[in-house]
């Protein structure tokens, strides 16, 4: 029996989504563990990392598309699809830039210059942290969906993005300490290498950006 | 008479098919959202519903009942033969029965009530003649199934609006629904427990003033909200779970609640649905043990604990797999949504059973969750299905009209 009341129902892109964020910033949080260890020339235990990074991230991205399939034109939500599937997105390149930049230093075995080393693992902490924040934003999504975006609780998440953006002013700066921590040292390195280094602090330092879009996009879903 | 016998056991037949049928596949839209929410239990939701629908049923569906049987057809016109009227009704209740068949089977969202109603149209207009149809009473029927769901669909926004404002958009929503979930209990009460005794009792040979009967509603409803405030106070909150869902306590102070208008639910239900199985049941009694048609007699009520009893046994030999089954698939209306839902719908349908008007109770409800989407409630709703569902609104009264004529033929030419 086709039930009226059960199939009104589209399914809520909600519950999918934070379990999506979840998925990325495990992925990210790999980094942390990748790094020590490529940094120690443990390219064994680098390698395994890496595929776990792999791992994730393809689960992200299945769930990805499981979401979009679900989330035809004819769904009536309270805030508009394309926004939501703009939010997927942007929470999907946090895994991405994640696989991105493991896979350009496990192909290389890149070394990263000691002198630079322990201020390079700072720096990808801070990235993960803004990952983080990011997952703690998105998770407040089924929340506000309860509170019809208004009230006490978009108070809450607009403090939650300000940290946010807090966290990703502090990776831009850290970024630019870095790089020119880099140039002090890159005569020292063999060329390539300096530019794969380069790199490495570039797309590093996307996976923060892309956490602040997340909580853009989480803003403008305030602001409807 | 003997064929009267042959009649009257070919319509409890019917009738009692058809009650079967609503209770298992309609009673699960009365209750499945509060397993769903968990709420309620799979086995506490059917001992409520089968409680309150037949409570519903036999206290306040007697209007309803009143209309299908001889509200639609003028049946002055049938002083002479009034076996058409006989062969008619049982036509419809077959008519009725089958499309509802054949539209489950190729999962199409039909309407019993539509279904009832258009087969009953149908055989009289054909059968007996165009005049044989109130074409009055059938217009005010027809808009109401306009009217219903855009009413409980208006009264559900307004009330999911109150929600938000008061406590969920609040510093502290659990304070909040402590202090106002009592409210709503006391107002979901007061509606439900006025209809019935306005309605209700003088079918229970009970009456009592205009004054008295508010008086007493009030006192009834004051009774339950106080009683539902004392299990709210009792929540407490899981800190564990709320750091992850900041609404999780207050939405088990909304169960309470939704305890409530589950229960207003399902008697709501049962007071309209009832008579789309034994309206042509009395319709057929009352003429095959006088052999005329009178206007005057009131449903008798044992008529109604049969439509009553036939829902709970369709309830607990099918329809707890089809609650299981929806509860499961609508996890969106949760609590503080559901209630919302249900008391809109609710309200509107007891008020519509009060008024005799045979309504469509899953259209009302399907418009009361539209309202509560409309005030951004609900994360999702798909509106394809929505319609199909007024597609099928369309298609399924020329369908049991169409029905109704070839069996009430085959019926003529058979029957004794």
């Amino acid at each position: 029996m086709a039930n009226m009341l059960a199939n009104i129902f589209g399914s809520s892109p909600v519950q999918p989504l934070e379990k999506h964020v979840d998925l990325a910033y495990s992925c990210a949080k790999q980094l942390t563990g990748f790094f020590t260890a490529a940094i120690a020339g443990e390219w064994d235990k680098a390698t395994e990392i890496r595929s776990e990074i792999d791992r994730l991230e393809h689960a992200a991205d299945d769930l990805k598309k499981e979401i979009r399939l679900h989330l035809p034109k004819s769904l009536f939500m309270p805030v508009p699809r394309e926004d939501l599937l703009e939010l997927l997105l942007v929470q999907d390149k946090i895994a991405n830039r994640t696989k991105d930049v493991s896979g350009i230093v496990l192909g290389r075995k890149m070394l990263i210059p000691a002198a630079i080393s322990e201020q390079f693992l700072e720096f990808v902490e801070r990235n993960v942290d803004a990952a983080k924040q990011a997952r703690k934003s998105v998770r407040e999504l089924d929340e506000l969906f309860t509170a019809g975006f208004r009230g006490a609780e978009v108070d809450l998440v607009s403090e939650l993005i300000e940290e946010l953006d807090r966290i990703e002013t502090d990776t831009d700066d850290k970024q630019a300490a870095l790089r020119a921590a880099l140039f002090e040292i890159e005569t020292t390195l063999n060329p390539v290498d300096a530019i794969f280094m380069y790199q490495v602090i570039e797309t590093t330092g996307e996976i923060a950006d892309m956490a602040e879009r997340v909580g853009r996009r989480l803003e403008l879903l305030l602001s409807h | 008479m003997e064929a009267g016998i042959v009649y009257i056991t070919l319509a409890a037949l019917f009738g009692i098919f058809m009650a079967w049928g609503i209770g298992a596949n309609d009673v699960a839209n009365a209750m499945a959202t509060s397993v769903g929410s968990k709420a309620l239990t799979i086995k506490q939701a059917i001992l409520v519903a089968a409680v309150f629908e037949f409570l519903g049923a036999v206290l306040a569906g007697g209007e309803v009942t009143s209309t299908i049987r001889k509200g639609i057809v003028d049946s002055s016109l049938l002083g002479d033969s009034p076996e058409l009227l006989i062969y008619g009704m049982l036509a419809a209740l077959l008519a009725a029965g089958t499309w509802l068949l054949i539209a489950s089977r190729n999962g199409w969202p039909v309407s019993t009530t539509h279904s009832i109603v258009g087969a009953i149209v149908g055989f009289a207009a054909v059968g007996i003649g165009m005049d044989a149809v109130q074409w009055g009473k059938v217009g005010t029927i027809v808009m109401s199934w306009v009217v219903s769901p855009l009413t409980s669909g208006f009264i559900a926004y307004l009330i999911y609006q109150t929600v938000q404002r008061l406590i969920l958009q609040s510093e502290d929503p659990l304070a909040m629904a402590k202090r106002y979930v009592p409210v709503y209990i006391f107002l979901a009460a007061f509606t439900i427990t006025l209809v019935t005794i306005l309605k209700g009792l003088k079918h229970v040979g009970l009456t009592i003033s205009l004054a008295d009967s508010y008086l007493l509603a009030i006192g009834i409803a004051a009774a339950i909200a106080v009683f539902g405030s004392i299990v709210i106070q009792r929540i407490e909150p899981d800190p564990k779970v709320e750091k992850r869902q900041h609404f999780y306590t207050v939405e088990r102070v909304f169960g309470v609640l939704m305890v409530v208008t589950a229960c207003g639910m399902a008697f709501a239900h049962g007071s309209n649905d009832v008579a789309n199985a034994i309206g042509p049941l009395a319709a057929v009694i009352t003429v095959a043990q006088t052999g005329a048609i009178s206007a005057k007699s009131s449903v008798p009520l044992w008529v109604l604990v049969i439509g009553g009893g036939g829902i709970v046994i369709g309830l607990a030999t099918y329809g707890r797999h089809v609650i299981a089954t929806v509860g499961k698939k609508i996890t969106q209306l949760t609590p503080s949504r559901g209630f919302a839902a249900e008391l809109a719908a609710a309200t509107t349908i007891v008020i519509a059973s009060g008024t005799g008007i045979p309504i469509s109770t899953t259209h009302t409800l399907v418009g009361a969750v539209l309202g509560v989407g409309l005030a951004r409630g609900i994360e999702a709703i798909d509106l394809r299905v929505v319609g199909r569902i007024l597609v099928s609104w369309v298609v399924t009264i020329p369908a049991g009209a169409f029905l109704a004529i070839l069996f009430f033929f085959i019926f003529k030419a058979v029957l004794p």
